[in-house]
C-alpha cells in the first residue's frame, strides 16, 4: 500500500508540470494584458508599456517562464500583479470559503443522495422511484445560478429566514458562518444529489439482483440489514468513483456559486484573476486545483480497499 | 435568597439585553457599501481606476477640490498667493494636519506627492512641463516656479478624478511612479484598516478621529469634510443581482451604481431609495484609430461622425430618458465651456453627405474592424448602434467582440485592422473628467503620446496649449469652443450623449453630496 501512495505521488509530478506548461502557455497565447488592465482606461501606450516593463512581461516567454518554474521551485508562488499581496497570501485568505462550501456540499450531497439511491432502487417502479429519477433529470438540467436565485427570493427575499449573501468566517461567529452556508451548499449540491442518487440507484439495483443478496434474504435477514450491509457496501465503488470524480465539478460549480452568493473563495478569485489577466494568481490556482484533484482521487482509490476487500495495492 | 435570585436574573436578563443590542448599536455607524467594481489595486497614482480614486477621497486629502458649482476651492490649503507675473504659487497648509500614523502633514510631504503625481497624470504631466522647481519654503509653506504662466494650475491641483493629486507622506510618494506602495498611511477622513480588509471580500475604513474638517459646510469635494459613522465596510460583490436583492433585504447599505434595468424592481422598494450622486453624469465616445486606414483619412472620420444619432446609443444602452441627455457639447453640457456642435452633428445624421464623403475619400469597401466590449453592460449595446448607423451611412463593418480586458489590450496595437488592430472602439468617462481641453484626454492629438487612435493635429496641440496658458476664463471659453471645432473638422472621436447611473441606499442613510466621485463623509445612518 505505502508503495502504490508513494508511486502515485511521485506520478503527481509529471501530471503538475505538463499542468504548469499548459497554463502557462494559454495565458500568453490568449488576448489580454495585464499592464493595460492595470493601467486602467484614461492610460496612455507610454504608461502601458512602463507597467509591462515593470512586471516583466517585455522579457521574451521562455526567459518569464523558467524565471516562474525556479521561483516556485523555492516554494516562491509570486505577487500578484493588482494584489500588492503574495500569491500564496491570497490563496491562504480565500481557501476557507471554499473548502466550507464545499465540505458542506458533500455533507449535504451524500447524506440525501445516498439513502434516495438506495430507496428508488429498493422501491424500482414505484413513485418514489420515478421521483427520484425526475429529481434527478430536473438536477442536471436546471443551471446552478437559477437554483441559487430561485433559493434566495424563497428563503431570503420572501421568508427572510437567511442571509442574500456573503460569509462569515467559522471562527468569528459558528452561527452566522452557518447562516450563510446553507443556501449555497444546497444550491451546489442539487447537482451532486441528482448524480450520486442515479449512480446509487443503478449500483444498488445490479446488486439486489446478486445470489448473495438472494441467500441473505432467505437467511430471513432483515431488508434494513440486507439493504444496508450487503447492498450499499458492495455497490460503494462506483458511487466512490462518482463522487470523487464530482469533486472536480465542485470545483467548477463553486466558481458560480461564489459569484451568487459573493463568497470570498477560491472559484471567485479565479474568476478575478482570469478577467484581470492576473497571471501568477491564476497560474497557482490552477496548480493548486490540480494537486487538490490528484489527491482526492489517491485518496478515493485507497479508500476503496475499506469497502472491497478483493482490491489490493 | 427570593432577592438575590430576583437580582440576579435582572443582572442576568440586562447583561443578555446588552450582548444582543450592543452589536446592533455599534452596527448603527456603520454603513456597508458596494463599489462599483472590485478594489484590487489601492495605489491611486499607479492606475486611473475609479475605484482606487473612490478609495483615495477616503483616506487622503487634496491641496484643492471641487465643489459642486465645479469652483475649485482650498482644502488642506489655508491660504495660497500668485505673484504679479503669476510665475511664483506659494503655497501654505491649514495648521494641525496630520497623517494617520501621527506625524504632521509637511511642505515636503505635498511637494513629493506632486512629482510623483505628475509624471502618470495627463493633467499633471502637463503641469510639470511649466513647472521650474518647487522649493520647500518652511514646514507648512511651499512654492511652485512656473517657467510661464500657466492658465490651470488650480484646476489642474483640484482635479476631482483620476488621477487625483493626493497628497501622501513623502516616504510613500517617493515610490517609483510605475511601482504599486503598499503603505496606506493618509490624512484623510477615514483610515484604511489593511489588517481587517480581505481583497475580494470586503475593505476596512474607520472614522480618523484626529481629522480636521474645514470649517465650510461641504460642497462637492470641498468644505468640510465631517465623517458621521464609526466604519465604512466596501463590501466586494460581483453579482448586479445580488447587490440589489441585499440591499432589498438590508443586508448592505448603499450601492454605488445601479445597472439600469434593475432601477424599477428598487424604485418599488420602501426601505430603499434612488440618489443621483453626480450630476454631471458620464458620457459615451467614440475612437478612430488614426493610424490604420480608412480612418487614417479625415474625410472618413467625418463621414462616422455624420451618421452618429446620440438619442440612438442612448435609448440602446440606458432606456430610460431620466438618464440621460443628449448634448452636443464635447465639454459637457450645464458647464462653462458648453457650446453646442454646428449642423446638427452627433444629434442628427446626415447619411448622404456620409456617404458622399467616403466617395470623396476614396473609401473601397474594405470592412472596418469595430470592436465590442461584451463584459460592460454600459457598453455592450454601442457597437451594434454603430454598426447599424455606420451602414447607413456607407460603410461596410466587422463587429468583433470580445471582453473588456481584450479590448484594452488590443486598443493599444497600432498594427492595420486586419493583422490584429482596430479601427474603432467605445468607451465612457465620468463627465468630470471631461470639463475642459487638457482635462479631456480624448483632445490630446500629440500623436504617438495621445489616447488611444492616437490623433496627430499639431493645430489641436496649439489650439490646447494656448487654452493651458490662457488665464482669462472667457477667452478660455473661446479657445475651448475652437478646440471643439477643430475636433468636429478633423473628425477626431465622437461624443456621444451623457447618462446619469443612480445609485441606492437604505431610506436610513442621509446625506449624500452631489459630487463627481461617491463619497462617504457627511453620511449619516440613522
Amino acid at each position: 500500500m505505502l508503495d502504490f501512495i508513494a508511486r502515485r505521488l511521485i506520478a503527481i509530478i509529471p501530471v503538475l508540470t505538463v499542468v504548469a506548461v499548459f497554463v502557462f502557455l494559454m495565458l500568453r497565447l490568449t488576448p489580454g494584458d495585464p499592464a493595460a488592465v492595470i493601467a486602467g482606461d484614461n492610460a496612455t501606450s507610454d504608461q502601458i508599456a512602463d507597467i509591462r516593463t515593470k512586471l516583466g512581461l517585455d522579457e521574451p516567454i521562455w526567459t518569464q517562464f523558467v524565471i516562474w518554474i525556479g521561483n516556485i521551485l523555492q516554494g516562491n508562488f509570486g505577487e500578484s500583479f493588482f494584489f500588492k499581496k503574495t500569491v500564496a497570501e491570497l490563496i491562504a485568505q480565500r481557501v476557507e470559503p471554499t473548502l466550507a462550501l464545499a465540505v458542506c456540499t458533500l455533507i449535504i450531497a451524500i447524506t440525501v443522495a445516498v439513502p434516495m439511491g438506495v430507496l428508488a432502487a429498493y422501491r424500482h417502479g414505484s413513485l418514489i422511484d420515478r421521483f427520484v429519477m425526475g429529481f434527478s433529470v430536473l438536477g442536471f438540467s436546471v443551471p446552478v445560478f437559477v437554483i441559487g436565485y430561485c433559493l434566495i427570493y424563497v428563503f431570503a427575499i420572501e421568508l427572510g429566514w437567511l442571509p442574500v449573501q456573503g460569509y462569515v468566517r467559522i471562527g468569528v461567529n459558528f452561527w452566522g458562518f452557518l447562516e450563510r452556508m446553507v443556501l449555497p451548499s444546497i444550491t451546489l449540491a442539487v447537482i451532486f444529489v441528482a448524480l450520486i442518487a442515479r449512480m446509487t440507484r443503478a449500483s444498488v439495483l445490479e446488486v439486489l439482483n446478486e445470489d448473495y443478496i438472494r441467500t441473505a434474504r432467505a437467511k430471513g435477514l432483515s431488508n434494513r440489514v440486507v439493504l444496508m450491509r450487503h447492498a450499499l457496501r458492495n455497490a460503494a465503488v462506483p458511487i466512490l468513483t462518482v463522487i470523487g470524480l464530482g469533486i472536480a465539478g465542485l470545483i467548477g460549480g463553486a466558481v458560480v456559486t461564489e459569484s451568487v452568493y459573493g463568497l470570498p473563495g477560491l472559484g471567485r478569485l479565479t474568476v478575478e484573476a482570469v478577467l484581470s489577466r492576473d497571471f501568477p494568481t491564476i497560474q497557482t490556482v490552477i496548480l493548486l486545483f490540480s494537486v487538490v484533484y490528484v489527491v482526492i482521487n489517491l485518496l478515493i482509490d485507497i479508500s476503496y480497499t475499506l469497502f472491497d476487500p478483493r482490491i489490493r495495492y | 435568597m427570593k432577592q438575590i435570585t430576583r437580582r440576579m436574573l435582572a443582572a442576568i436578563a440586562t447583561g443578555t439585553i446588552l450582548a444582543v443590542a450592543g452589536p446592533v448599536l455599534a452596527q448603527g455607524k456603520v454603513v456597508r457599501y458596494v463599489k462599483n467594481g472590485n478594489l484590487t489595486i489601492l495605489d491611486p497614482v499607479w492606475t486611473t481606476a475609479y475605484v482606487t480614486r473612490d478609495h483615495g477621497y477616503m483616506i487622503y486629502d487634496t491641496l484643492f477640490a471641487m465643489d459642486e458649482n465645479n469652483a475649485v476651492k482650498p482644502q488642506m490649503v489655508d491660504k495660497y498667493t500668485v505673484s504679479p507675473d503669476k510665475l511664483t504659487w506659494t503655497f501654505t497648509l491649514r495648521d494641525g494636519l496630520e497623517w494617520h500614523d501621527g506625524k504632521p502633514v509637511m511642505a515636503e510631504d505635498c511637494v513629493a506627492s506632486l512629482q510623483r503625481w505628475g509624471k502618470r497624470d495627463t493633467m499633471g504631466q502637463k503641469l510639470m512641463d511649466f513647472v521650474k522647481e518647487f522649493k520647500v519654503v518652511d514646514a507648512k509653506t511651499f512654492t511652485m516656479q512656473l517657467k510661464e504662466p500657466y492658465g490651470l494650475v488650480l484646476d489642474t491641483l483640484g482635479k476631482p478624478s483620476s488621477n487625483t493629486p493626493f497628497m501622501m507622506p513623502k516616504a510613500v510618494a517617493e515610490t517609483d511612479p510605475f511601482k504599486q506602495f503598499g503603505v496606506y498611511t493618509g490624512s484623510g477622513p477615514f483610515i484604511y484598516v489593511d489588517k481587517e480588509s480581505k481583497p475580494g471580500e470586503k475593505h476596512v475604513y474607520i472614522k480618523n478621529p484626529k481629522y480636521k474638517p474645514r470649517a465650510e459646510p461641504a460642497s462637492g469635494l470641498a468644505g468640510g469634510k465631517v465623517v458621521k459613522v464609526d466604519r465604512v465596510e466596501v463590501v466586494e460583490m460581483p453579482d448586479t443581482q445580488q447587490q440589489v436583492n441585499a440591499i432589498i433585504a438590508g443586508e448592505i447599505d448603499v450601492l454605488e451604481q445601479l445597472p439600469h434595468d434593475l432601477i424599477p424592481v428598487l424604485k418599488k422598494e420602501k426601505n430603499v431609495k434612488l440618489v443621483d450622486w453626480n450630476p454631471l453624469g458620464h458620457v459615451f465616445v467614440i475612437r478612430f484609430n488614426w493610424l490604420t486606414k480608412p480612418f487614417d483619412n479625415p474625410k472618413v472620420r467625418l463621414a462616422a461622425l455624420y451618421a452618429m444619432r446620440q438619442e440612438d446609443y442612448l435609448k440602446a444602452t440606458i432606456g430610460d430618458p431620466a438618464y440621460y441627455k443628449v448634448c452636443s457639447a464635447a465639454f459637457i453640457c450645464g458647464t462653462p465651456n458648453a457650446v453646442d456642435a454646428p449642423d446638427g452633428m452627433l444629434t442628427k445624421p446626415n447619411f448622404e453627405k456620409s456617404k458622399a464623403l467616403l466617395k470623396e475619400a476614396g473609401y473601397d469597401g474594405t470592412p472596418i474592424v469595430l470592436m465590442q466590449s461584451t463584459t460592460l453592460p454600459a457598453l455592450t449595446n454601442m457597437a451594434p448602434v454603430t454598426k447599424a448607423l455606420l451602414e447607413q451611412g456607407g460603410f461596410k463593418v466587422d463587429m468583433q467582440s470580445m471582453d473588456w480586458q481584450t479590448l484594452v489590450t488590443r486598443r493599444t496595437k497600432k498594427d492595420p485592422a486586419d493583422k490584429g488592430g482596430w479601427n474603432v472602439f467605445h468607451t465612457y468617462s465620468v463627465s468630470a473628467d471631461a470639463l475642459n481641453p487638457i482635462s479631456n484626454a480624448y483632445f490630446a492629438a500629440n500623436g504617438d503620446k495621445a489616447w488611444f487612435g492616437w490623433p496627430n493635429d499639431p493645430e489641436m496641440e496649439k489650439l490646447r496649449d494656448q487654452y493651458a496658458k490662457e488665464t482669462d476664463p472667457a477667452k478660455g471659453k473661446a479657445l475651448a469652443a475652437k478646440v471643439q471645432a477643430r475636433a468636429l473638422e478633423t473628425g477626431q472621436f465622437g461624443w456621444l450623449g451623457q447618462w446619469y447611473g443612480p445609485g441606492a441606499t437604505r431610506s436610513n442613510v442621509t446625506g449624500w453630496l452631489k459630487a463627481p466621485v461617491p463619497v462617504m463623509w457627511n453620511i449619516e445612518k440613522k
